[in-house]
């Protein structure tokens, strides 16, 4: 019992090693030479434009989901008015941010760790470092500087289509005026919910990307290693985005508030 | 001595004929418990064959990786091309590789990339060639290989024999003076097995590369060991037995559990009275 403790200990000790090295060579990558254009510029449309429907859909349907419920408990109160306040600030404060952070753990945060850990058993990383290429800067910072930039992008688009969805139900279902919707959100958002609903998403998409180029490094075992690494990084990538919008939020109330 | 003074003396040296480009001195290697190499030492003379014999797991693919930096050593020193690479950065390894072309195995394609973009990537990526010049140098290299019409295919369009082939192509596009061969030959057929024998062959001896070829595959190592290539009167390249002269270039090394058992030429280790070589070759 106790060599199985002190063996996990030593193995989760080697992990966040190695994640801290990763990051800190990425951020070094960042900043110096050689920089792989093409590959930040592929990056940013993939992780981007290629997760825009995804991101939509899922903040469309939240917003309506949202707004329908709330109406349910708002009329208890004679608050039905106040919809859009009550969306507005659930979607850009929590929902939007969180939800689009597991939207892409589970579209970019799989397919990273599946590339590049299929590239691990194909030897196709060893052949990249042989060409005296740095598979850091080559894979990991190009991805990075994706994610850290487009999930906030994806988070306002995702926000915004999810209060359109709540008004879509405030509108035709709970039969709210739509001026008042949308007045109630102006009155009802303050700058500190935006920092809010803005700050997490740089926090997420980092989290999101350097975990999963992280699992996919540490690739071992052919095919069904690649299949494990995907499926660890998309656990670890939600769990990592729940636990870090808690002490986000901590922090930013801390903070504004 | 200055740094200039002694790259200058470096320099000096390789360019003579003899001169050893690897070196291998006493180098161990484990991971964990399990130990991989236990003390190699050997040398690879520039413009000859060193063959790395051994059953798997063996540590003969270990042995390729530490000299192209792709693993450290534990202790011992590797020197190559007149430089100390067993305590070098991945950073100061990268100028190292420059001068070392290594093909792994199933030939790690790149399968997101064309035969041209494999073949080219170390010169579209790490270098500030022109493209023209980079696509000239690609269709040569494809014409020496004999894939020329594949340029513009993907790996997952070529068969296995062609990867590998497609493999050498882009570890020579940037004209390196030592081959390192991890299994070139392992899972193809006969027939295709000696196309890439024959690549490894006209290598050598037309472009004068020096060769470290890991395998397990006697037939292919005696093959390397015991042909020449030339160019007949019109220039057409053929293989054809080697010299004796030619033949004593080719070294044999074999491995058991990370030590040397054997090391010599061809007719020697077919000679060897050595009841595990005997095993083996039989």
């Amino acid at each position: 019992m106790v060599s199985f403790i002190e063996r996990w200990g030593k193995e989760a000790a080697l992990e966040v090693q190695e994640y801290v090295r990763l990051t800190v060579l990425a951020f070094h990558g960042i900043f110096t030479r050689p920089i792989y254009r093409h590959d930040i510029i592929e990056q940013f449309d993939v992780i981007g434009a290629g997760s825009l429907t995804v991101v939509l859909l899922a903040g469309l349907f939240t917003g309506a989901a949202l707004a329908s419920q709330s109406g349910l408990t708002l009329d208890q109160f004679g608050a039905r008015p106040v919809v859009g306040r009550l969306v507005s600030a659930s979607m850009i404060k929590e929902l939007g941010p969180v939800l689009t952070a597991l939207m892409l753990t589970g579209r970019i945060g799989s397919g990273i760790a599946a590339e590049i850990g299929s590239m691990m058993v194909t030897d196709q990383i060893n052949a990249l470092r042989a060409l005296g290429t740095d598979p850091i800067r080559k894979l990991v910072v190009p991805r990075v500087l994706a994610g850290i930039f487009m999930a906030p992008v994806l988070t306002v688009i995702s926000d915004f289509i999810g209060i359109l969805g709540g008004w879509v139900i405030a509108r035709y279902q709970l039969q709210v005026n739509s001026g008042l919707y949308w007045s109630s959100i102006t009155k009802g958002l303050y700058m500190q919910d935006v920092w809010m609903g803005l700050s997490k998403p740089f926090v997420f998409g980092f989290l999101i990307v350097t975990i999963a180029c992280h699992v996919g490094l540490r690739t071992r075992g052919g095919t069904a290693g690649v299949g494990r690494s995907t499926t660890i990084s998309v656990v670890a990538g939600s769990v990592a985005v729940i636990a870090a919008d808690f002490f986000v939020t901590q922090i930013m109330i801390a903070l504004f508030y | 001595m200055g740094t200039e003074t002694r790259t200058e003396t470096v320099k000096q040296i390789l360019a003579e004929p003899g001169a050893p480009v690897v070196v291998f001195d006493h180098v161990k290697l484990a991971f964990d418990e399990k130990v991989i190499l236990r003390d190699l030492s050997f040398t690879v003379i520039k413009g000859h064959t060193k063959i790395i014999l051994g059953a798997s797991g063996s540590g003969k693919s270990t042995a390729l990786k530490i000299i192209c930096g792709l693993l450290k050593a534990d202790s011992g020193v590797v020197w190559v091309n007149g430089q100390r690479v067993d305590q070098l950065s991945e950073l100061e390894m990268m100028p190292v590789r420059a001068d070392l072309g290594m093909i792994f195995q199933e030939g790690a394609l790149f399968d997101s990339l064309t035969v041209r973009e494999n073949v080219g990537y170390k010169l579209y990526e790490e270098t500030d060639m022109p493209l023209e010049q980079i696509d000239k140098r690609v269709g040569e290299v494809l014409g020496f290989i004999g894939l020329s019409e594949h340029i513009n295919k993907m790996p997952s369009e070529l068969s296995g024999g062609q990867r590998r082939r497609v493999a050498i192509a882009r570890a020579i596009s940037f004209r390196p003076s030592i081959m390192l061969y991890d299994e070139a030959t392992t899972g193809l057929d006969p027939i295709t097995a000696t196309t890439v024998d024959e690549e490894m062959i006209k290598l050598r001896d037309l472009e004068n590369v020096s060769s470290i070829i890991v395998t397990h595959q006697l037939r292919d190592a005696f093959y390397v060991a015991e042909h020449m290539a030339r160019r007949d009167a019109t220039g057409k390249v053929e293989i054809v037995p080697a010299t004796p002269q030619k033949e004593r270039q080719a070294e044999f090394i074999m491995l058991r559990d990370g030590l040397i058992v054997f090391e010599g030429d061809a007719d020697t280790l077919r000679a060897s009275p050595d009841p595990y070589i005997r095993d083996f070759l039989s």
